[in-house]
């Protein structure tokens, strides 16, 4: 965990007003997760209390204060993807690496969230995988997309 | 690059452009955002650069990329103009074909074509796709014909012609008195009107004020904001300038999902092309009103797109709600005035002000005037964004426009609102959609998500479902969304898992009722919505589930069970080779049987085979494997199997 890093970071929101979520988008961003270090920095440099940064970082569903994985699967669960066979693609994820919503891989290849929409309704059911969407998803390409991920 | 200094530069501007435009320049439109981009259209452009380049036709013929004209499913989607020629579905390998065939010789393929699934019949021009033919798309059409990323091409087709019009020709009293007559109300689902946020805004006497557009685009089913910002950014931002010096604002917001990096990225250039030209900042056009635009990044949430909660948000506050007594007008954003309207509300504001009040007026129902822009999906033959006059009915959306249902299905309802919206059944589908028609149903307009949902969606799951959306995203301030909801989603689980009881449907609407009427926000108290719509349109389902155990949709899977049917089945393995957790026994020539132990009800077999043997059963026990001496079926023919 590179502290330089988090001071880089905060040093782009001294002078602003309400960048809480801002700056910790931003963590996130570098480090995938938000680590404790980065809380307690913010907390120091800032003066904001540690129970607030916690709450808003626990209050935003994007926000993580969980370790992911090397790369981040979000499945859509939205209605359109629900209907168009979502939860079929779920079983097959949660099968093939034994992880439910919310855990990582042991060995910390995959981390799986569910979203509830990805605005791609037309595509269902639809992925967001390191941040590049995956359409008409069927459990044969699903593991073919997977299999990429190393 | 120009600096316009007065509304005379931006007309002039806007005649240089026009007069270097070369009309007949054959020119091949793609579609850049999100829905091709997946599909691959980024292969199809290089495809299309290679080619120009191997047959040396790189000054001879345009290329372009838009936004998203709504047909994602039919992507990737490529338009050749002048003629219009639309193609559907292209891949890398097409390219040669088409500039060979018919940017060089004129010829359609037919092969690319849209060809409408109810007649046959090919489209093909853009505007004989019968997906569009029934539209109005005042605010659509234009996504086509710009380069997000290129301001000039919005100024061509007259952008921030309006702004110009406003600040030189109208007082903030003229503005405000245009969107009254108009009869804009919000598009982000209360239909609130918009000139009354504006006109208490501007009355209000403390500064600074701030003005607001909302992007937190999180209802499940919906992503027409996402396509305007990402493909037509800057008549929002014309829209929210216009906000802004009408209610005396000098800094503007813009909340977006950080899930939508391609529409951030189109709004911040256009944020910054806007500056370069004069259009956005200091001293606008030379007018003497000031003016800032800043994009914050949603953290996601679906309740911070409430509007007291997103503006906590960008305050970067935890996003919860507060009551309503005192209207965010008044005291809003850092407890200054403030308006806050939905990104399509912004887009329409241009087109008012360009065409007028009585133009707007005149398209629309009375008390619902303009066009809206719906998401169609589920199960209809053609998905995708539409845009409509308001007014029109569900059954001129599903079936003239979203062409009908998928597969030879029946149509059982229309999911309207998003998920505190309502199911409305076939016997209402001649009803107009306007705010209020909805509301008597039992459902409300909302941002404009419309799922189409067929025979073989049980509603009391998509109750269910919804419910449990909305209980994972309260807040959790208030107890009756809190509690009530948390309780209402754990029964509906119960009822679907086939351990309902008689009480139940009472207690739901017990719990209904109170979320609707005690909430602190409109989350909770529209809750009720998908609750009670189900109840009232769909009580037989309810019935089925808990006193028969049954899904009569054959889709709750505690209540389903798959069974091969030894009459139809040809012995293939092909159900067998696929199961997942190998609980079919059969081999070729021996026909094949389920484990229901074994079963996880995942329906693999069910969308494998080919020969419809397999079926589901609910509320009727599995009829027993049949003997085994009876199990010999002539080996089917090879090609049938994979």
């Amino acid at each position: 965990m590179s502290c330089e890093k988090i001071d880089q970071i905060i040093d782009k929101y001294v002078d602003e007003k309400g960048y809480l979520i801002q700056l910790l988008l931003d963590i996130q961003k570098e480090f995938r997760w938000i680590p404790k270090e980065a809380v307690m920095r913010i907390n120091q440099r800032l003066k904001i209390p540690v129970s607030e940064i916690y709450r808003v970082a626990s209050f935003y569903t994007s926000l993580s204060l969980k370790p992911r994985g090397r790369h981040l699967i979000r499945l859509c669960l939205g209605t359109a993807c629900y209907v168009r066979g979502g939860p079929k693609i779920l079983d097959s994820i949660e099968r093939c690496l034994c992880i439910t919503p919310g855990e990582t891989t042991a060995d910390g290849r995959f981390s799986l969230e569910t979203v509830s929409c990805l605005g791609s309704c037309d595509l269902g059911p639809v992925i967001e995988l390191d941040g590049i969407y995956h359409g008409r998803l069927t459990t044969t390409n699903l593991g073919e997309l997977l299999s990429h991920c190393k | 690059m120009p600096f316009l200094t007065c509304s005379d530069d931006l007309a002039q501007l806007q005649r240089v452009l026009l007069a270097i435009n070369d009309y007949k320049k054959p020119t091949v439109v793609l579609c850049g955002a999100t829905g091709c981009d997946t599909l691959g259209a980024k292969e199809v452009v290089k495809a299309f650069n290679d080619e120009f380049k191997k047959r040396n036709l790189e000054n001879k013929i345009d290329m372009k990329e838009t936004g998203c004209l709504g047909s994602c499913e039919r992507g990737p989607r490529v338009t050749i103009q002048p003629e219009e020629i639309a193609y559907f579905r292209v891949k890398a390998s097409d390219v040669p074909e088409i500039v060979e065939r018919t940017l060089l010789n004129g010829e359609i393929i037919e092969r690319l074509l849209y060809v409408d699934p109810v007649t046959g019949v090919p489209a093909r021009y853009l505007y004989e796709v019968p997906f569009y033919k029934y539209q109005n798309r005042l605010l659509l059409d234009r996504n086509a014909k710009i380069d997000p990323k290129n301001i000039e091409d919005y100024i061509k087709l007259s952008g921030y012609k309006a702004l110009a019009k406003v600040l030189f020709q109208m007082t903030p009293d003229q503005v405000i008195e245009e969107i009254k007559k108009s009869g804009l109300r919000g598009r982000g689902g209360g239909g609130f009107p918009t000139f009354q946020k504006w006109d208490s805004a501007r009355k209000a006497s403390e500064t600074p004020k701030y003005v607001i557009v909302n992007g937190n685009e999180s209802n499940p089913g919906t992503f027409m904001s996402r396509i305007l910002m990402e493909g037509n950014p800057n008549v929002i931002l014309e829209g929210l300038i216009i906000g802004g010096y009408t209610v005396g604002a000098h800094e503007g917001f813009i909340y977006v999902r950080q899930d939508y990096p391609l529409a951030i990225e189109n709004m911040q250039a256009s944020i910054d092309q806007a500056i370069a030209f004069g259009l956005l900042g200091k001293n606008i056009l030379g007018s003497g009103f000031d003016f800032e635009i800043k994009i914050v990044k949603s953290a996601g949430g679906f309740v911070a797109g409430e509007s007291t909660a997103l503006m906590k948000a960008i305050e970067g506050r935890v996003g919860e709600p507060r009551p309503k007594y005192i209207h965010s007008s008044e005291k809003g954003l850092w407890g200054k005035p403030t308006v806050l309207n939905n990104v399509e509300t912004w887009a329409n504001i241009p087109l008012i002000i360009n065409n007028g009040a009585e133009w707007f007026s005149g398209i629309g129902l009375a008390g619902n005037k303009g066009t809206k822009i719906f998401v169609l999906s589920g199960n209809a033959i053609n998905t995708g964004l539409i845009e409509v006059p308001l007014g029109i009915t569900m059954r001129d959306i599903v079936f003239k426009i979203g062409g009908g249902i998928r597969n030879g299905k029946k149509f059982k309802a229309v999911q309207i609102g998003g998920p505190a919206g309502g199911m409305i059944p076939e016997q209402y589908l001649d009803v107009p959609i306007a705010f209020d028609e909805l509301e008597k149903l039992g459902a409300k307009m909302g941002s404009g998500g419309l799922i189409v949902m067929d025979n073989e969606t049980c509603m009391v799951d998509a109750a269910r479902y919804f419910v449990n959306f909305l209980c994972k995203e309260s807040c959790g301030k208030c107890v009756p969304c809190r509690e009530g909801l948390l309780q209402a989603n754990d029964i509906l689980t119960k009822i679907v898992s086939g351990k309902g009881e008689e009480k139940d449907v009472e207690k739901l609407r017990e719990i209904a009722e109170t979320s609707s009427v005690a909430s602190l926000c409109a989350l909770g108290a529209t809750s009720a919505n998908p609750m009670l719509t189900s109840l009232r349109y769909f009580a037989y389902e309810y019935e089925e589930h808990i006193h028969r155990k049954r899904c009569p949709a054959l889709s709750c899977k505690p209540l389903i069970n798959f069974y091969i049917d030894p009459a139809k089945c040809m012995a293939c393995t092909l159900c067998s080779r696929n199961c997942p957790v190998k609980a079919i026994d059969g081999a070729v020539g021996k026909i094949h049987i389920i484990d229901q132990a074994k079963c996880v009800k995942c329906g693999t077999c069910f969308d494998q085979c080919k020969f419809k043997a397999v079926t589901k059963i609910s509320g009727e026990p599995v009829p027993p494997p049949i003997p085994e001496e009876q199990r010999i079926k002539r080996p089917a023919p090879r090609s049938r199997g994979p």
